[in-house]
């Protein structure tokens, strides 16, 4: 369970985040949407200890985030970043086996063996296990990138933007990957994503947020309304159903 | 599990093999003749090897690997592959620190210099990553261009203090690396940078992890800033070391790294003891290289490693692409 309590950030005198509360329960996927600049991002990456929390109070788990020590934090919570410019020459292998630090120490056990496999073949990475990160194609090291969070194997994943770069078969395969993680591991995650469908058709809940408050919050069907999505996006979007999934017409 | 074992020992052996072939090579040549079969004999010959030539290839060894070890971790705290302690004011603000430990407290000991120096390092590298950090990550060459000029600025400094307190010969001896005058009781402080070496390698996975940036790192719990601290002492003090001992030696620590993580990979854990041995071969063979080629007379090994290190360098810009 993630919670959040009267949270406000400002960089630069400028306010990024306004007193905003959330309370995400255990299990499931939650979708952060909202147009450039609402504090999406900065809201994720303050849930992932990444920046001092100004004001406000986090607990992931019932561990406060900017007093737990990280070390036990990373067995909680691990955050994939938007553009990671990760141009390393680690082999991806090398890479991904890194997201079982917290639990290794750097020592891999049989266990830690099996999920970086199992972590490598869910994202089609098995090809390109020996290669160096640096030479791989953007959606490819997305990719990697992705599944050494997953290695992480922690209750709860936090992904920024993790749709970046990937073309439609891993993005909807990685959307499936996570709906099944929240169904059958019972983790909780939280991505911002650009696509509403993407958010509609596999979250169970959609937070809108604006101007670095929370505008509007519910399941996706009461969420997907022409009204709601014209006050969050400013602009008019159909919407219509398909096989009983609301679907926003947002680029017509 | 044997197939990998046999293909890491191979090349293991036969770098080993070279290591100890420039070792032998490195106790017999030189002005005073202590060729083989004098060794058989004279008990003369043994006298010069214990107290000149085996301190000195020591020396190299263990600079060579210290300055190689030194360039692969600070290229990890600044996420660049093309900056070294020579070029990036480290060895400078050593050069300075021992130049001010001599100006303040002209009696202090060796280690008690090598000291001030290594805290003038930290400093002056410490401030070296911080803007580093600040300099936007999609352009590479900022940073070690920036190195290039914050280590001539901070050089000309200590220079220009250096010269007013008429104390360039010093200087110039802390800033040219040479072996020649490396004897037995002179050189043993630059075990230390041994110890070092040691240090990266069992902190060899956190030290990678730092290199993927500070999200990276705090995302897998690690303490960014103590991590950071801990690099920051490994390249100050092997270059403290090696600026108070010997002087200060270019392009190891940028060569030898980039040849190594080119075939081999950024990860610490692999690349380090490699990345020590290609260093310390190095070293002790440009030191051959500077004994040899005006036999008598002997080139400083900074100056020889100036020209083979460029072209090295030159080749691994543009040579071939991996």
């Amino acid at each position: 369970m993630i919670r959040i309590e009267n949270v406000s950030f400002a960089r630069g005198g400028t306010e990024i985040l306004r007193d905003v509360s959330l309370e995400l329960p255990s299990g499931g996927v939650t979708a952060i949407v909202g147009p450039n600049g609402a504090g999406k991002s900065t809201l994720l990456s303050l849930i992932g200890r990444l920046q001092p929390l100004q004001a406000g109070r986090i607990t992931v788990g019932g561990h406060a985030v900017d007093s737990t020590p990280g070390a036990e934090l990373a067995k909680v919570l691990a955050i994939l970043r938007q553009d990671n410019g990760v141009a390393s020459r680690l082999r991806v292998r090398e890479l991904v086996a890194f997201g079982r630090f917290p639990h290794s120490r750097g020592r891999l056990s049989n266990e830690d063996r099996a999920h970086v496999a199992a972590s490598l073949a869910a994202f089609g990475l098995d090809a390109f296990a020996e290669r160096f990160v640096e030479t791989l194609s953007g959606g490819q090291r997305q990719r990697a990138l992705i599944a050494m969070a997953f290695c992480q194997d922690t209750p709860c994943l936090l992904l920024d933007e993790p749709l970046n770069n990937l073309d439609m078969f891993h993005a909807r395969d990685l959307m499936r990957r996570l709906r099944a993680a929240a169904d059958e591991r019972g983790r909780t995650v939280v991505a911002v994503l650009h696509d509403i469908n993407h958010a509609a058709a596999y979250a169970d809940r959609i937070v809108a947020m604006k101007d670095g408050r929370v505008v509007a919050d519910g399941p996706p069907a009461e969420l997907m309304t022409p009204e709601t999505l014209e006050r969050v996006f400013g602009h008019r979007i159909r919407v219509t159903t398909i096989d009983g999934r609301p679907v926003a017409l947002h680029h017509l | 599990m044997t197939a990998i074992a046999a293909r890491l020992t191979r090349p293991g052996f036969a770098a080993g093999g070279a290591l100890a072939l420039l070792f032998v090579v490195s106790l017999v040549v030189g002005v005073g003749d202590v060729s083989l079969s004098r060794l058989t004999h004279d008990p003369e010959a043994w006298r010069l090897v214990f107290a000149s030539r085996l301190p000195r290839t020591l020396a190299a060894v263990l600079a060579g690997a210290g300055l190689a070890v030194a360039g692969l971790v600070m290229q990890a705290l600044a996420r660049n592959r093309f900056v070294e302690p020579t070029t990036a004011g480290t060895d400078q603000s050593a050069a300075a620190g021992v130049l001010l430990m001599t100006l303040l407290w002209p009696s202090s000991s060796l280690p008690v210099k090598t000291a001030g120096a290594a805290a003038a390092a930290l400093a002056g590298t410490s401030v070296f990553l911080a803007v580093a950090h600040r300099l936007p990550p999609n352009q590479p060459f900022l940073v070690p261009l920036f190195g290039l000029i914050y280590g001539a600025v901070l050089g000309s400094a200590a220079m220009f203090v250096a010269w007013q307190a008429d104390l360039i010969q010093f200087f110039e001896i802390w800033t040219r690396g040479e072996f020649s005058g490396v004897l037995r009781g002179r050189y043993e402080l630059l075990w230390l940078s041994a110890a070092m070496v040691a240090l990266a390698w069992w902190a060899a996975d956190r030290l990678t992890i730092l290199s993927l940036g500070r999200d990276v790192s705090i995302g897998l719990g690690l303490d960014y800033q103590a991590m950071m601290r801990l690099g920051l002492v490994i390249v100050s003090v092997v270059s403290a070391l090696t600026v108070v001992v010997v002087g200060m030696i270019p392009f190891v620590g940028l060569v030898a790294p980039n040849l190594v993580t080119r075939a081999l990979g950024d990860d610490l854990r692999r690349a380090a003891p490699w990345t020590a041995f290609v260093g310390a071969a190095l070293t002790l063979g440009c030191d051959i290289l500077g004994r040899i080629v005006r036999y008598p007379y002997e080139i400083p090994v900074g100056t020889i490693l100036g020209a083979v290190g460029a072209a090295l360098f030159l080749w691994l810009l543009f040579g071939r692409r991996a």
